[in-house]
């Protein structure tokens, strides 16, 4: 061993988290996390009085709230992008980060410094997830700061219970982003493992997003019965029992639950197919 | 789309073991999930259909043929109790045949019918009459205590209880108060007085009874269906004039429990919903007060459901059969401690995010405290005395509920209301300061002024939301009937109006409004028009329970989650402890070597052995040639080194130290294989950078400055490495293998894509590189730039070792000469004079002599001597020798082998 080489201190989380700034995809993602929300007011400012019922349960009026303040704002931004946009955001960050340094052939210069294989992994599992967060975060933050600018600081409505003031609404929103946080890992997970088995960046994160989906479509199929509580996908909606009055937390736990022990597969997994193979590329 | 399928056919062609398990465990796994859904579900209880002929009716002689179907456990000790389970009005013994199921898992024989004028069974509708349903049940009773299963606390005395829904509960109360031989009664969502229940406050519920009668209505008899006769002629005179005579009370009165409520010794617990406009919650609390004057046990449970709401949330149904078979244990089998006598209850929360069902949250108080709560609350509602007309024939209607639909979400949750305009007089009070838990029936005292000294009004309660929408608990509503009434509002008296009871949370900023309307569509309306003035007190008298609130068995969930975290945690310390790598000792003989390969051999996956057995060794200030043909191996024998591929057999020291994947011993080595790797979006200087703070060695050591000068790339360095030409991406991924001057360098092709002035610059420099104990390993498939660069050389040739040494030993002269000669065949007579070792003939005038110390001049003044003539002399050399031996005659690489 060099003098000055130490295995814990090879690839810091700071120098990753450079690596992966750089990048105009991680810049494009967290851009669009900005954007989104400006999108979103504008065609609520510019999109017309045109009043068609999407006719779709108690949680359409998410829609009809989305005006009402900016935490209702932000709730609906949220809820719009849950179920697609954060899962292809996160699959982007989980799954091109190992595949995509594979594909430019760097992979193996950080393996031969040495960057002990587990510690790549870990390094880059956590800085993917932080990235994620931040998308997360970002999206909340700037649809929070829009929303309020310019629908004001209410309540959080909701037509399943009562109004909830705003003070307890920021901590129930905040309990909703911890949530949706929780649940991502499960795409997290995944987009995680794929990337390390193939080299191939599009199709760790394309492979990572239609599992989710055809994930999405068997939940939808109620012939299915109890099998569908195992679906990575079942409880993602559960963050909606955030909003009633007292909180509907028995889903939303066992949605935590489901996401753990799904990311805890996928991982250990990745952890223990990578730190085993041989890398050719 | 050809490389596609030649994949295809080598992934399915080469069953290696590893696909055929993998194949396997998928087979097994299909074959179980497939044999688990298609086996059919094993019951722990038979189940016997049978028609039994029962003798009833007023003298006990009249036969009737029911149907009923007995579940009897098939594994239980000797005797079991039993269980008489009816169904609901309109139903048939099917429509309980799940609950059945249920306690007969329980280990309960289950005795089910249909109840005379439904289904299959004979007979007519009586409407619970004693002496026809009721005596059916006791006929029951009797022959279950003649069953041998079934157990007896006396000849004729089965040990039983009874268990019903609607008509089937009302029949377990009057079973009960006929017969003492029942041991426990659970009767649910029942009426305690058909007469209140059809005629409450006086005002006909028309749409209920209407629904009712007719659900009892056959083809053969269009009028009265298979009512009896009297109950079918007092529907018909009560429906028409909308106030019962005596004849129709007195027969709505044989069949309600009300009157025999004193009779009843069974242990009775009473499950009532809340969301019933049919049988409210005023109703099981009649019957708990009557029962429970004479001493009997009654515990009272209501949970969010009814003929309005269906059985409500999954949360009550577990709590209400949780409830009855903790009843039926204690109380008829015998099993478990006393229940509890606490009142339990439930309140909608919201709907359930994941399937839009409603989720309520269970509370319980220590006794039941009956629909006036435990506490009262008055809200003051103001407004002014208003005018509201009666349209002639109430028509158009409010609307409150939508009877016989049931389970419908509006109707639970908030009713559908519906107010229309000047038929209704609005009473609101002010936004309430803190939320108030309603439990009971609220009461509202009301002044009605009509020039016709009667009305007609409907009080309803409603909780108004801070936007504005109003909600009617359970649709539920009070009709009142009021005669004797003042022409003037100011000389009418308070009327006290009890609204059916609710449960409801009225939270903070929530304003409560009373609303007294002249039409409701599900009540029959004087048909002549009229006018009232109506106003109401501020004092609306709100009864409050604070329950406690029942431990969600869904709360083990957060232990299990909690679990889980602990698990993963555990688990994740364990593998790195495991896995934590310990220091190695090196091995001594080698500690100053730079390099040595022992015996090396790597065979993949699929079978295909890239390296069969190479040893060689890179001392300091060596640079070492790794020669040989594409494909012999060279490139993962370096992968091997680099801790890329773990070796099948064999091993590399570097310094001593073995070689495995991320061997901190790396450290030490720099690297160029098979090609360089940079991120595309920086440029060749922030590569470097990224590349070295990787390496989280200090920035003093990378030494920058030379391999900047090596790579030579001036003002590129500056450029995207997406755009470099392939010679600069070479010359960039040499300075970054120098990076930090390791003591060993190992290059893959260096010189693959320089042009000529900068392969000779790269020459010297892996020359100079070399000095100071360094070395260098290059691997190269071409002789020459072995020859001028490395000192060493060590030929592979199909994963093997060809030959090693020195380059001066292998490229130096050797001990063969290449002769041209004018006359092969003198030469070869001439040389075999000499002390040469061996001559052979290569080609049609060149011979090929191994010289065996024989100077050449000598060689050649002999061939001249004797006439030869010698075109050409050309020393031979090793290197060419073994290189060309591999190679010359067969140009394929050994890859393709």
């Amino acid at each position: 061993m060099i003098s000055g080489y130490s295995p814990s201190r090879t690839l810091p989380i700071g120098a990753e988290i450079r690596r992966q700034a750089s990048r105009r995809r991680t810049q494009l993602a967290l851009g669009f996390m900005v954007l989104l929300p400006l999108i979103i007011l504008l065609a609520f400012e510019f999109g017309g009085g045109d009043d068609d019922d999407n006719g779709g349960g108690a949680f359409s009026s998410l829609v009809d709230l989305a005006t009402s303040g900016g935490l209702n704002f932000t709730l609906f931004a949220l809820f719009v992008s849950s179920s697609f946009l954060l899962v292809v955001v996160v699959a982007l960050f989980c799954g091109d980060t190992v595949a995509s340094e594979a594909s430019w052939g760097s992979l193996r210069y950080l393996l031969a410094i040495p960057v002990p294989r587990a510690r790549l992994l870990a390094v880059k599992l956590v800085v993917a997830l932080g990235y994620s967060l931040t998308a997360l975060l970002t999206l909340a933050g700037t649809a929070l700061l829009v929303g309020t600018l310019r629908y004001g600081w209410h309540p959080l409505g909701s037509t399943v219970a009562a109004e909830i003031p705003a003070g307890e609404g920021l901590l129930r929103l905040l309990g909703i982003l911890g949530y949706l946080a929780v649940m991502l890992l499960g795409v997290a997970g995944l987009a995680f493992l794929l990337s390390v088995l193939t080299d191939a960046a599009l199709g760790a994160v394309g492979g990572a997003v239609l599992l989710w989906i055809l994930s999405s479509i068997l939940d939808q199929i109620t012939a299915l019965g109890g099998i569908r509580n195992f679906l990575p996908t079942h409880y993602s909606d559960a963050w909606l029992g955030l909003l009633s009055t007292p909180m509907q937390t028995d889903d939303v736990v066992k949605g935590a639950i489901s996401a753990v022990c799904y990311a805890a597969v996928f991982w250990s997994m990745a952890f223990y197919r990578f730190t085993r193979k041989d890398v050719t590329s | 789309m050809f490389a596609l399928t030649a994949r295809l056919r080598r992934v399915f062609s080469r069953p290696t073991r590893r696909r055929v398990i993998a194949g396997g465990a998928v087979l097994v796994l299909v074959a179980a999930l497939v044999t688990w859904a298609a086996l059919p579900e094993r019951h722990s209880w038979t189940a016997t259909d049978q028609m039994v002929s029962v003798l009833s009716g007023p003298s006990g002689t009249e036969p009737v043929a029911l149907d009923t179907r007995f579940y009897l456990p098939e594994d239980h000790d000797g005797k079991v109790p039993a269980v008489l389970l009816a169904h609901g009005f309109g139903g048939t013994k099917e429509s309980v045949s799940d609950d059945a199921e249920s306690l007969a898992d329980r280990g309960y024989a289950v005795l089910t019918w249909t109840a005379r004028g439904f289904g299959r069974s004979a007979g007519e509708i009586h409407l619970d009459n004693p002496d026809y349903e009721i005596k059916d049940g006791q006929r029951l009773l009797d022959w279950l205590a003649a069953r041998p299963e079934v157990r007896t606390d006396a000849a004729g005395d089965p040990r039983v209880g009874v268990v019903g829904g609607s008509y089937g509960g009302a029949l377990a109360l009057m079973l009960a108060a006929q017969d003492a031989r029942v041991d426990a009664i659970v009767p649910m969502i029942t009426w305690n007085d058909l007469s209140t229940s059809f005629f409450p406050g006086g005002v006909f519920k028309k749409n209920w009874a209407g629904l009712f009668f007719t659900s009892g209505s056959d083809a053969g008899n269009p009028a009265c269906g298979r009512f009896a006769e009297d109950v079918c002629a007092a529907y018909l005179k009560m429906a028409t004039t909308g106030t019962p005579d005596a004849a129709t009370t007195a027969l709505l009165r044989k069949s309600s429990p009300a009157g025999y409520l004193t009779r009843i010794k069974a242990p009775t617990l009473l499950i009532q919903g809340a969301v019933d406009t049919l049988f409210p919650l005023s109703e099981a609390d009649a019957n708990a007060k009557g029962i429970a004057a004479t001493g009997t046990p009654v515990r009272v449970a209501w949970f969010t459901g009814g003929h309005d709401g269906g059985v409500g949330p999954k949360t009550d149904q577990d709590r209400t059969r949780f409830l009855t078979a903790e009843w039926l244990d204690h109380y008829v089998k015998g099993d478990g401690p006393a229940p509890e006598n606490s009142f339990t209850y439930s309140r909608v929360a919201g709907f359930s995010a994941l399937d839009r069902g409603l989720v309520t949250n269970g509370y319980s108080d220590p006794t039941y405290p009956g629909i006036g709560g435990t506490g009262r609350t008055d809200v003051a509602v103001t407004g002014a005395a208003q005018q509201i007309a009666a349209p002639p024939n109430g028509n158009p209607g409010a609307l409150s509920s939508l009877p016989g639909v049931g389970g419908q979400l509006s109707s639970l949750l908030g009713g559908v209301a519906g107010d229309l305009g000047g038929q209704h007089a609005t009473f609101a009070s002010a936004p309430v300061g803190t939320a108030i838990e309603v439990v009971g029936s609220p009461q509202v005292k009301l002044r009605v002024a009509a020039a016709t000294g009667s009305a007609t009004v409907f009080v309803k309660l409603y909780d108004v939301d801070p936007t504005g929408t109003e909600t009617l608990s359970g649709g539920l509503i009070a009709p009142v009937r009021l005669t004797g009434l003042a022409k003037d509002i100011a000389a009418a008296q308070p009327v006290t109006v009890t609204l059916p009871a609710i449960v409801r949370r009225i939270d903070q900023g929530h304003t409560v409004r009373v609303v007294v309307a002249t039409t409701d569509q599900a009540f029959l309306t004087p048909a002549a028009p009229a006018g009232y003035t109506v106003a109401v007190e501020p004092a609306v008298s709100l009864p409050t329970v604070v329950g406690t609130p029942i431990a969600n068995p869904q709360v083990i969930w957060r232990w299990v989650l909690l679990s889980a975290l602990v698990v993963i945690a555990l688990g994740a310390a364990a593998a790195y402890w495991l896995t934590r790598r310990r220091p190695t000792a090196p091995v001594e003989e080698f500690a100053e070597t730079p390099l040595v390969v022992r015996d090396l051999r790597k065979a993949y996956a699929d079978g295909f052995v890239a390296v069969e057995k190479v040893a060689f060794t890179v001392q300091r200030g060596q640079v070492v040639g790794l020669l040989g043909p594409n494909g012999a191996g060279k490139t993962t024998t370096l992968r091997v080194l680099m801790g890329l591929t773990m070796p099948t057999s064999g091993d590399a020291l570097v310094f001593g130290q073995r070689l495995v994947p991320g061997a901190p011993i790396l450290s030490r080595v720099g690297a160029l294989v098979e090609g360089p790797g940079f991120l595309p979006h920086l440029t060749g200087y922030e590569n470097l950078q990224a590349y070295w703070r990787a390496t989280g060695r200090p920035l003093a050591e990378a030494h920058f400055d030379e391999a900047l000068e090596i790579a030579g790339l001036g003002e590129s360095v500056h450029r995207r490495t997406k755009n470099y030409s392939h010679g600069m991406r070479q010359r960039l991924a040499i300075a970054q293998a120098m990076l930090g001057l390791p003591e060993l360098l190992v290059l893959d092709e260096p010189t693959d894509g320089l042009d000529p002035p900068q392969i000779a610059e790269m020459r010297r420099v892996l020359k100079r590189y070399a000095t100071d104990g360094r070395a260098v390993l290059v691997s190269s498939h071409l002789l020459a730039e072995v020859e001028q660069t490395c000192t060493h050389a060590v030929v592979v040739n199909k994963g093997r070792i060809v030959a090693s040494g020195p380059v001066d030993d292998i490229v130096g002269e050797s001990p063969s000469v290449q002769l041209s000669v004018s006359d092969v065949a003198v030469a070869s007579t001439v040389l075999a004079g000499l002390n040469v070792r061996d001559v052979r003939r290569d080609g049609p005038a060149d011979l090929i002599v191994d010289m065996n110390g024989t100077p050449r001049e000598e060689v050649v003044a002999s061939l001249v001597r004797a006439g030869v003539g010698v075109d050409r002399v050309v020393p031979r050399r090793r290197l060419e020798d073994a290189f060309l031996a591999l190679v010359g005659d067969n140009s394929r690489g050994s890859g393709d082998r």
